[in-house]
């Protein structure tokens, strides 16, 4: 007896639906595994780790603040993993435009209007579309793998930030804390919830709708589809590659970019050494678990938004570690992928050969 | 089973070398090999022919020991054996020449021969290639690297690979259709010097001239089913073409081209592209004309630049000068793609999956892919209008009769024929002026292959340049007004397909073929 994987004859729509609901499903009952191996309860577990995060209003106000980053960075992911350009370094993006974002109201403090914000954001857009532009030229250039380049250059990026906020950007007035000012009201995103909730889902909700329509609709879209799916083809149609290449990465770069200074301006109000809990390498969890479609990963942001919120119910509630998120989050990720192959392909199981055709050796 | 011998091989034996018992193969819902019973005696040149997809590359596979059957069992000198993997069935004696060459271009013809066989001494194994190779009359220098051969060279080191395991069965797959007419004469002759000294040949082909000429036995696929075993003494061209495809195939209406209309559409000027990759060809100075009106036939063995040339003319690969290429009087040489699309230009590529059409992709948005930018309804400015690309698929699929299992189908859900329609359709239905289009018919049914052509002459005579790659003498012949030939990058004059015969164009492609080869070998090609 064996497992055989055959191809179906056409891909199943049902399977492409239905293979991130099983993968959930899935990451669940290994929660549930991990629990009982912990000693706890794994229904109190469960309870606490998915479902108590969502019966106050403070907590799932914060499960929007936390799926804002994820959907932002995870959209713009899209654009560069649907083109076949594997863009891992948006938690250096991220970062960088967190950085260059708050040039403006570290440098000129006093530069307070209704220009503030805006330059802010587009600052922090920039800094991450540049940043990210490193590992496109590379690799259109020089033919390097973008995959190793772009995660380098987290490190760079992350160690960037620690040094700015140590030496040079640090508040004097911080009593050796290294971090910067704090910024003035001018330069921070109005809160609109009670708790956390701030502008910045809205704009992140305007950037999954447009990025719909550009997939649908536009010859951008089916550019950047073509391009993933047959760079012959995409020669065929008059399409460049290299330029696709530049383009994508400067887009998941700059939407990165853009949620970096989105945190700095609205949640956190200054910088400081650890500025993000992974989202850059989480939102390609999300950017698949979305099924690399805007709509989606609007939908994954939340699941995964989910899952860090209850890795600190989990452990303020049960005293388990909340590393826990992450062991999450990389089970979701591997059953995500695995339950995928079942969209082009069918299971069954082959009894050894009938007796008429059994073996004999010469 | 009681089959009486052919009678080639009646003097040797009758006991079958290799026979098949309900050998049967499915993928999906596809059964590529229905229950097929054949046998192969000693000694025997034994033809399986069938049309693309008729299910004999599956089948021979099996034998091969490279698929495994689901259903059947394969007797081997008279016990049944499991032939698990290719390296089992060269151990049983089985050898197997492929169509796709699978050898190593960066290493030497010595060295590719040796990784197929046990170890032993560097200048023991070149003595032996060289006498073996010219004891067959396949001449071949072992220091020689694979990158510096000619095609037909390169399948010699195939075969004397296959030679020096000595097996008792070849299988060779269509292995003319990379050889001149006068390389398949040599071919011919090593393969009855083989099978007088009783090494069974398997020998699969769509051509069946060459049943005729070589082959003791034939077996008939169609659909995955064996619908005939035949003498092949007793046959004709005409009744084995009716067994393998079904039904009469009907020839081309092909009017007289209008005089008057002489019009040059497409003109190459001393065309020239040089390359940076060592296994590609460069070419060198074309100079061709192409009036409306008429179909011009590029002649050629697979590998003289006809990829190369195809990528030059459509724009993909941009030339050095703009006056290199000119099309209905513009110069174009360094336009791309699309700037030569604007002036009614339209390019088919050989390759259907992933070069003339995205597999993943509907056909609607496999017309948007050539017609995105030729200022159709299809896509204005940044939007794309699917109903305008989805009228586009429906009236292709009338006009060829693209058979689809549903509205509106994903590429990769149609078959090759299907998909070759569709892809010359979406081109035709712009009504181009100039239509560059590299094996038309290529692996695709009797059937569809007759509508292409038709279609490409009614285009002709409507008044557009038709420039027709294709490594299938036959279809140059049938549809073609005047033929050249492509040789190492290098184009001949252009001959009026009246004044020319298939020897005179197959000396042609020979042209300035063979000056890597070993010693003295020219002779053999005079005879």
């Amino acid at each position: 007896m064996r497992l055989e994987l055959t191809r179906r004859p056409q891909p199943s729509r049902r399977m492409a639906l239905l293979s991130p609901v099983i993968a959930v499903g899935l990451a669940v009952v290994t929660t549930a595994i991990v629990f009982m191996l912990y000693g706890v309860d794994p229904v109190r577990g469960l309870y606490i780790y998915f479902i108590a995060p969502l019966t106050e209003g403070w907590s799932r106000e914060e499960l929007v603040v936390k799926a804002t980053p994820l959907i932002l960075i995870g959209v713009g992911l899209a654009v560069a993993f649907l083109s076949n350009n594997w863009n891992i370094g948006a938690e250096g993006q991220f970062t960088i435009g967190a950085i260059t974002g708050s040039m403006l109201p570290i440098l000129s403090p006093d530069f307070q209007n209704f220009a503030t914000l805006p330059l802010m954001l587009t600052l922090g857009a920039l800094g991450g579309a540049l940043y990210a532009t490193v590992p496109a030229l590379l690799k259109t250039r020089f033919g390097t793998n973008e995959i190793l380049t772009s995660l380098m250059l987290v490190y760079v990026a992350t160690l960037f930030l620690d040094w700015m906020v140590r030496g040079p950007w640090r508040d004097p007035m911080a009593f050796g804390f290294p971090n910067t000012i704090s910024f003035s009201a001018a330069a921070s995103i109005p809160f609109i919830g009670s708790g956390r909730l701030n502008a910045s889902a809205v704009v992140a909700l305007v950037i999954v709708v447009l990025l719909a329509v550009i997939f649908a609709r536009t010859l951008k879209g089916f550019e950047i589809r073509v391009l993933g799916e047959s760079p012959r083809a995409g020669a065929f149609a008059g399409f460049s590659a290299k330029r696709m290449t530049i383009f994508a990465f400067a887009v998941s770069g700059g939407l990165a970019g853009l949620a970096g200074i989105i945190q700095i301006a609205s949640v956190i109000g200054k910088l400081q050494p650890a500025i993000s809990p992974g989202y850059g390498f989480t939102a390609i969890i999300v950017a698949f678990l979305g099924r690399l479609n805007p709509i989606g990963i609007f939908i994954a942001g939340f699941v995964i938004a989910l899952s860090y919120l209850g890795g600190e119910a989990i452990q303020s509630g049960l005293q388990v570690s909340s590393r826990m998120a992450q062991v999450l989050q990389g089970t979701l990720l591997f059953y995500v992928l695995a339950c995928d192959s079942f969209i082009l392909y069918r299971m069954r199981i082959v009894r050894s050969h009938a007796g008429a055709s059994a073996p004999a050796h010469a | 089973m009681g089959q009486p011998a052919s009678p080639v091989s009646a003097d040797i034996a009758a006991t079958p070398l290799l026979a098949t018992e309900g050998l049967t193969k499915r993928f999906g819902s596809l059964t590529a090999c229905d229950r097929i019973d054949f046998e192969i005696l000693p000694g025997q040149i034994h033809a399986l022919l069938g049309e693309n997809g008729a299910g004999k590359s599956t089948l021979v596979k099996m034998l091969y020991g490279a698929l495994q059957p689901d259903e059947g069992r394969i007797v081997w000198d008279g016990a049944p054996v499991e032939i698990s993997s290719p390296a089992e069935a060269r151990r049983l004696g089985i050898g197997m020449v492929f169509q796709h060459f699978s050898l190593f271009e960066a290493l030497s013809v010595a060295e590719n021969i040796a990784l197929a066989l046990p170890p032993r001494g560097r200048r023991e194994l070149a003595e032996t290639i060289r006498s073996v190779s010219r004891e067959y009359g396949l001449p071949l220098d072992p220091g020689a690297g694979i990158a510096d051969l000619s095609v037909g060279e390169r399948q010699r080191v195939e075969i004397v690979r296959c030679l020096l395991q000595q097996p008792r069965l070849i299988i060779m797959d269509e292995p003319t259709s990379v050889l001149t007419p006068q390389e398949a004469d040599i071919l011919f002759v090593t393969l009855r010097r083989l099978a007088s000294e009783s090494v069974s040949i398997l020998y699969i082909t769509h051509r069946l001239s060459e049943v005729l000429a070589l082959a003791g036995r034939a077996t008939i696929l169609r659909r995955g089913k064996l619908v005939a075993t035949a003498d092949p003494k007793a046959e004709s061209a005409k009744s084995l073409a009716r067994l393998m495809v079904g039904s009469e195939v009907m020839g081309i209406e092909r009017p007289d081209r209008a005089i008057a209309e002489t019009k040059p559409r497409l003109q190459l000027n001393r065309m020239s592209l040089s390359t940076d990759n060592p296994f590609a060809t460069a070419l060198c100075d074309i100079d061709l004309v192409v009036h409306g009106g008429e179909v011009v036939g590029i002649a050629g063995v697979a590998g003289n630049g006809q990829q190369e040339f195809f990528d030059a003319v459509s724009g993909e690969r941009r030339l050095a000068r703009d006056d290199m290429i000119v099309m209905d009087g513009r110069a174009v040489g360094r336009a791309g793609v699309n700037a030569r699309r604007r002036l009614g230009a339209a390019f088919v590529p050989e390759e259907r999956i992933g070069h003339a059409a995205v597999p993943g992709f509907r056909l609607s948005e496999n017309v948007v892919l050539t017609r995105h930018a030729t200022g159709e309804a299809i896509a204005s400015g940044y939007l794309i209008d699917r109903g305008a690309a989805r009228d586009v698929e429906t009236r292709v699929g009338e006009r060829f009769d693209v058979r689809r299992s549903g509205p509106d189908p994903k590429a990769s859900a149609l078959s090759g024929g299907n998909l070759q329609k569709f892809v010359v359709g979406r081109e035709i239905d712009r009504a181009p002026g100039i239509l560059v289009v590299n094996q038309p018919t290529w692996g695709v049914d009797a059937g569809a292959a007759r509508t292409i052509r038709q279609a490409l002459v009614d285009l002709a005579r409507a008044g557009s340049a038709i420039l027709m790659i294709s490594q299938d003498l036959d279809e140059i012949f049938e549809i073609s007004d005047r033929v050249a030939v492509l040789s190492e990058g290098r184009l001949s004059p252009t001959f009026p397909v009246e004044t020319m015969s298939a020897e005179q164009v197959g000396l042609l492609m020979g042209g300035v073929h063979h000056q890597h080869d070993g010693e003295g070998e020219e002779a053999s090609y005079a005879a």
